[in-house]
């Protein structure tokens, strides 16, 4: 079991969770995630861990409602207990100094990209971050990133906070201005498909890392594969970092709604119940 | 493994059995008829996940005990890959003591209860009963395991075996699953300080999250796992060693050896156009979404599966038979086998297919499927299947198929599920890249089921194998932890 110490609000469905867990916070890496489970009936999900502090022993998750498990997990008050943790799981991503890199991040994507983003600055590359959302609220870490980024861009589709455009628009701004080296991408998958088809263009380097179904995350069930340049990988044992380019984001969208119609069942079932709806 | 005649020879020669063998002459024994153990109805059956074979009762094990001729040599005891005395333990049900019984079984066996469920005993210890000699059935050893062991686990009094003053010495053991129990028993026996290391949030490795209710009830490895404890074996779910504490981390901890029995968790697939369309399913996620997460109780658990009317099932071993039969369970109206070869070539047990078969399960053998076609949202609705004919034998002595050109018909699917085995799971590997592995990606271990380049690591199942079964599994612990004791005690 594993505590949750810190529960904090972000945006109206985002929520940011300080969990214990010891090992894991002094193992994982930038790049990893867990997979986590809330409940003795309930499923397991991954999710990328955010940050971590070794010396509490704590790793942050940050979550987005959208379904059932999300939803408990938005739910959840602090000093409650998260039933099961495993990690962490996934390659690391495969940091260096580069020279200019762009960190472009959409919506709850903005959360795995944070250490990422960070280990890169970290490495000694010019880093300048550039979150998307579709509104001022939904941006979040924007604080955060600013401690260490060189430049932060804000575009939403309202233009309620920075720039009214998509992420797009602010990646396709940075590469005519400058020469850029990388672009790192998180975020939904229809975003990291635009941003790969746009770096493409401009034949920039690209990862995206993938968040897909997953039930152990260990490379047995072979629930998250996706093609990849052509071949059938595992985004839990191959990934969960690939080259944009080689994606086949269409595919993987397919099959990040192979379970809709249940999880809409489910998902209405918790909203009806006691524990539903209320933050 | 080799068996000890010698130690077996003068079991034998105690004055009850001895008795045993004068009471009933062979001419009276032979004359028995082989037991058959009663099995839930089919069409009912074939609607829940409660277990198919009922068991058999006491009376029924004391007949089926006096068919064992209590040979001077016995050769089923060959057949089996941990050697268990096996007559030693049916001539003590014969006896009527069944507490005994159970302790001469779980000298050599820690799992007889999982044994004498999924073992394969037609091709092991039964064919090499000395009965198949006289054209008769053999002696049923694997329901007179079942029974010995379900008997004592029933009887609330179940014997933990002896183990040794406590050496202090850490051993970590990787994965829960048959091969990593066994050798967490027997180095518990000698006096280790053992440690199970479980990635799943359960324990039993392929135990729970592969082979369905309705084969092995969870209870049995609940019961199974309790012993250990017991015994002092420690376990630590949610673990995943080389990523949430590395080998050389444990080692600082104070571990010194340890025994990798990781499995062969990477399905595989065809590589066939479509295979990636939503609903085509490998048997691992299928069966660990109903077995493991309990998926067939959705959405009272959270775990969704997708219960299709038309289910075809890839694959004619034990997976493919345990997937088809749990679609099948679910609801489908059609469930089927597509397999590539015959019924005679298939590897999975013939109690599974004739099971399935029963069960309304169709098999469409000598058929391949090459495509598979989706609607508009990505789901599968079609397989192009190719039919197939039987050539010249291959390297496994199994006839080889050939696709028959021109045969291609499209079949109506809503749910597949890939079951043609698995692969070695590349963690282990990315982990410890000092590890020498074959090009399968198997742990190269010797005799000892020691690793050839890292002495300080023993393995054994799957992961060295490449797939094989629960027992083999066993056997390799078995030998494992003899091995790390010879390691520890000269280190």
């Amino acid at each position: 079991m594993h505590k949750i110490v810190q529960r904090e609000v972000l945006s109206k469905d985002v929520v940011k969770l300080v969990i214990s867990a010891e090992r894991i916070s002094k193992s994982r890496k930038a790049g990893q995630f867990v997979i986590v489970k809330l409940g003795e009936k309930g499923e397991r999900i991954p999710l990328t861990i955010a940050d971590s502090d070794s010396e509490k022993g704590t790793i942050t998750l940050v979550i987005q409602r959208v379904g059932l498990t999300s939803h408990k997990f938005f739910n959840t008050k602090e000093g409650d207990e998260v039933t099961d943790i495993v990690g962490p799981l996934g390659l690391p991503t495969h940091v260096k100094k580069l020279g200019t890199i762009i960190a472009a991040g959409g919506g709850v994507g903005i959360a795995p990209l944070y250490p990422i983003a960070k280990a890169f600055k970290e490495a000694g590359n010019k880093l300048i971050v550039i979150l998307a959302a579709r509104n001022k609220d939904l941006i979040i870490l924007e604080k955060e990133m600013r401690e260490f980024a060189d430049e932060v861009l804000i575009y939403t589709d309202d233009g309620s906070a920075g720039t009214k455009g998509l992420v797009t628009s602010g990646v396709e701004h940075v590469i005519k201005r400058e020469n850029v080296d990388e672009v790192v991408t998180i975020g939904p998958a229809v975003m990291m498909k635009f941003v790969a088809l746009l770096t493409k263009k401009y034949n920039i380097h690209t990862l995206a890392s993938l968040n897909t179904i997953m039930v152990d995350g260990t490379g047995m069930c072979g629930a998250c594969r996706v093609t990849v340049g052509g071949s059938t990988k595992f985004v839990c044992v191959d990934g969960p970092e690939f080259n944009a380019h080689e994606v086949d984001f269409d595919e993987m969208l397919q099959r990040l709604g192979a379970y809709v119609e249940q999880e809409k069942i489910a998902y209405e079932n918790v909203l009806k119940g006691s524990d539903g709806g209320a933050e | 493994m080799s068996v000890n005649y010698k130690e077996l020879k003068k079991d034998r020669s105690a004055e009850w059995r001895q008795g045993l063998r004068n009471l009933l002459g062979a001419k009276e024994r032979v004359k028995g008829v082989r037991v058959k153990m009663s099995e839930n109805a089919p069409e009912k059956r074939n609607t829940n996940f409660f277990e198919v074979n009922n068991g058999i009762s006491a009376e029924e094990a004391a007949l089926e005990a006096k068919r064992c001729l209590d040979c001077p040599t016995p050769t089923c005891i060959s057949g089996c890959p941990v050697n268990i005395n096996i007559p030693g333990f049916i001539k003590e049900i014969e006896k009527g003591d069944m507490k005994n019984a159970a302790i001469v079984l779980k000298s050599t066996n820690a799992l007889p209860a999982i044994c004498g469920r999924v073992c394969p005993q037609e091709t092991q210890c039964e064919i090499k009963c000395i009965y198949n000699k006289f054209g008769q059935p053999p002696v049923a050893i694997g329901n007179l395991e079942r029974f010995t062991a379900d008997a004592e686990r029933l009887s609330g009094k179940i014997s933990i075996p002896e183990v040794g003053e406590p050496n202090n010495i850490k051993v970590a053991i990787v994965g829960s699953g048959p091969a990593g129990l066994t050798t967490a028993g027997e180095l518990a026996k000698y006096g280790y300080d053992v440690t199970i290391f479980e990635a799943l949030h359960e324990y039993g490795g392929v135990l729970v999250y592969g082979i369905p209710e309705f084969r092995l009830p969870k209870e049995i490895m609940r019961v199974e796992i309790e012993n250990l404890k017991k015994m002092g074996v420690k376990f630590e779910n949610n673990f995943i060693v080389g990523r949430t504490a590395s080998f050389d981390d444990l080692k600082e901890e104070g571990f010194k050896a340890f025994f990798i029995g990781s499995g062969a968790g990477l399905p595989k697939f065809m590589n066939i156009p479509g295979e990636n369309l939503i609903n085509i399913f490998s048997s691992n996620e299928y069966l660990t979404r109903v077995n493991l997460m309990k998926a067939f109780k959705f959405p009272e658990y959270d775990t969704p599966i997708i219960k299709g009317n038309s289910v075809a099932v890839i694959g004619g071993g034990n997976t493919a038979m345990d997937s088809v039969r749990t679609a099948k369970r679910l609801g489908a109206d059609r469930a089927m086998i597509i397999y590539r070869r015959s019924e005679a070539e298939m590897p999975a047990r013939d109690e599974e297919i004739h099971h399935a078969k029963e069960e309304g399960i169709e098999f469409l053998n000598l058929n391949n499927p090459i495509e598979y076609i989706g609607d508009e949202k990505g789901k599968v609705k079609q397989i192009k299947v190719q039919k197939m004919e039987l050539g010249e034998p291959d390297e496994s002595g199994r006839r080889r198929p050939r696709p028959i050109e021109g045969s291609e018909y499209l079949m109506d699917v809503d749910v597949v599920v890939v079951g043609i085995g698995t692969a070695p799971n590349p963690l282990i590997q990315q982990v410890l890249p000092e590890l020498e592995m074959t090009a399968w990606g198997t742990i190269v271990v010797n005799d000892g089921m020691q690793s050839v380049s890292r002495p300080d690591i023993f393995a054994g199942g799957d992961i060295v194998r490449g797939g094989a079964t629960v027992i083999l599994a066993m056997g390799d612990g078995k030998i494992a932890a003899e091995s790390m004791h010879d390691y520890l005690q000269n280190l």
